[in-house]
């Protein structure tokens, strides 16, 4: 996913001569092509996240369009206040970009993992919150934001994730996209869960359930459309992702429905509360938070009395 | 420069006069920073209140947001705003209270401050987009020493050494004091001025109150050298006023309305 971010910021940088990169010393050659652009517009703003987001911010008031891009942890939790203040008081168009979202990092350890991020940046005001599932979502939702003039955060994984979308689907920002029409359940899943999905719903398929799945690439503003209707399709809906269970998409989608004042049958998975002090990779700690595919079918059918 | 020590003496008295009937405090911060403020913005800043989106102006950021009541009578003393929209100072649903406001709620404003450290980042963003936008105008951040306390405004010092933004300037109001002591004692500072220079700044000490030396040492600048600059202002909290000056006790003290009199007869003002 990163080799597609540096490669189609480079086409918008080429024809957008607004757009800035601002890196946090990580990304070494990775934006080779970008320098060859305009060398004037790549800043390694070193390994100082807090002024490297202020820095942003003072440019995107100046009316250029910085991309803000380090490893997630790093863009999000340590420099919050940065966002909070500098970017979105001012209604900053600053685009944050997190690498190694969710336990795309689950070897390097609790540091480096980034379960929190999509809770505290959805409580920003004004701050839009994106999670692609592929690079090709990802590509277009670059496209959109630098159509829209808000703080942005981006979260993406690391490489060689599998391309969910065989051709490039209609994206619209905040809008949700069905990967997997189906009837009883729906998986309402963010970012790098939804191949994860796909598979629990061919499970489910097996064993007689015909699961929906949907890749909720804007956690906010939230596809209200799709949950209001989705209430209504089906029996229960699930939500699914890489990311703490506490304040996370989950959390979002429940909040919508208490402030309507209705509740649909929900489930939600995600990662505990606590910091994963075992060694693993990602595929491991997966199955260790419950959310590898296998994990994910049982427990549906479970709840819904299949098992 | 004779009306421009006496257009400080009566932005003094002003922000007295408001910290009494809006009971805003910071007042000894304000009072510290007046002459480096009366400086920049009557003399320095290449600005058009008229045209304060101005791609071409340049910027002033007051970090140490808490001197905003000074900022707020500087600004409109220039001719950002009627003084009478200060009318409603303080009061529910206005747009003056204890920091500066975004740009977009009151002109003139470059950043809104008030967590502290945020300033220095934003100027370097500003400066350094002049050079991308090929707009050369020149930015400048005005930092309390207590303010010098927070990481960020290292971490800029560094990136802006990195990339030779000589057009970006600090002017420290080095006023010895912090919220609950000398800055000296809370969090090591001195040497100040030796603290810049290592990180790559040209940096010069001037008395923060003398309005001719401090436009001495701004107009000395942009360097040639392609370095940033600080200026490293010696001021005394509460500047001006006797019973005031170097009392830490008016980081938070609001006067009384004898007191606010007293003031004026020592400024000189009559209004």
């Amino acid at each position: 996913m990163r080799n597609a971010f540096a490669d189609e910021l480079t086409t918008l940088a080429g024809s957008d001569e607004r757009v800035v990169l601002l890196s946090g010393d990580i990304g070494n050659r990775l934006f080779d092509k970008f320098k060859s652009v305009d060398n004037n517009r790549f800043y390694n703003c070193g390994i100082a996240e807090a002024n490297m987001m202020g820095v942003a911010a003072g440019m995107a008031l100046s009316g250029l369009r910085p991309f803000v891009y380090t490893i997630a942890p790093f863009a999000t939790t340590r420099c919050f206040e940065q966002i909070r203040v500098d970017v979105c008081y001012h209604k900053a168009p600053v685009v944050i970009v997190g690498t190694g979202s969710g336990l795309s990092y689950a070897e390097l350890g609790p540091t480096h993992h980034s379960l929190e991020d999509l809770a505290i940046m959805r409580t920003l005001p004004g701050m839009n919150v994106y999670a692609p599932c592929d690079t090709i979502e990802l590509r277009l939702i670059m496209r959109e934001v630098m159509q829209s003039n808000s703080p942005a955060y981006i979260r993406i994984g690391k490489k060689g994730e599998p391309d969910i979308h065989s051709a490039p689907p209609k994206l619209k920002l905040g809008k949700a996209i069905v990967v997997r029409p189906g009837e009883q359940v729906t998986l309402l899943t963010v970012g790098n869960m939804v191949a994860e999905s796909l598979k629990a719903a061919e499970y489910l398929a097996q064993q007689g359930v015909e699961a929906e799945v949907v890749s909720f690439h804007t956690v906010k503003p939230l596809d209200q459309v799709y949950l209001s209707q989705a209430m209504e399709r089906f029996s229960l809906l699930v939500t699914v992702e890489e990311h703490s269970r506490v304040g996370g998409f989950g959390s979002a989608v429940a909040e919508w429905f208490m402030a309507e004042g209705r509740m649909a049958p929900l489930m939600s998975f995600g990662t505990e509360d606590e910091f994963m002090h075992e060694v693993g990779h990602q595929a491991y700690a997966r199955k260790r938070y419950g959310l590898a595919a296998q994990n994910l079918s049982e427990k549906i059918m479970s709840r819904l009395g299949c098992s | 420069m004779t009306e421009l020590t006496t257009t400080a003496a009566q932005l003094r008295a002003r922000i007295i006069a408001n910290s009494h009937k809006s009971a805003t405090p910071h007042l000894g911060s304000c009072l510290s920073c007046v002459d480096i403020l009366t400086a920049l913005y009557f003399s320095v800043l290449r600005i058009n209140p008229e045209q304060p989106d101005d791609p071409l102006r340049d910027r002033c950021i007051l970090s140490k947001g808490h001197g905003a009541p000074a900022l707020f009578q500087v600004l409109a003393e220039r001719g950002y705003y009627p003084h009478e929209l200060m009318d409603n100072y303080g009061e529910d649903g206005g747009v003056f209270a204890e920091h500066p406001p975004t740009p977009e709620h009151l002109p003139g404003i470059e950043a809104a401050t008030g967590s502290l450290g945020h300033g220095l980042p934003i100027g370097l963003g500003m400066a350094l987009a002049g050079r991308v936008n090929q707009h050369v105008y020149n930015v400048y951040v005005v930092l309390g020493d207590g303010e010098c306390n927070e990481g960020s405004v290292w971490e800029s010092a560094m990136m802006a050494s990195s990339q030779g933004a000589s057009n970006l300037y600090v002017i420290v109001d080095f006023n010895k004091w912090q919220a609950t002591g000398r800055s000296q004692d809370v969090l090591s500072l001195d040497p100040l001025v030796d603290k810049w220079r290592a990180f790559g700044w040209n940096a010069v000490e001037t008395d923060g109150h003398d309005i001719a030396a401090l436009l001495e040492v701004l107009n000395q600048f942009p360097s040639k050298n392609g370095k940033p600059t600080a200026i490293i202002a010696h001021t005394i909290k509460g500047k001006g006023v006797s019973f005031m000056e170097d009392d830490n006790n008016w980081h938070y003290r609001i006067p009384t309305v004898d007191e606010v009199e007293q003031a004026k007869r020592e400024l000189g003002v009559a209004e």
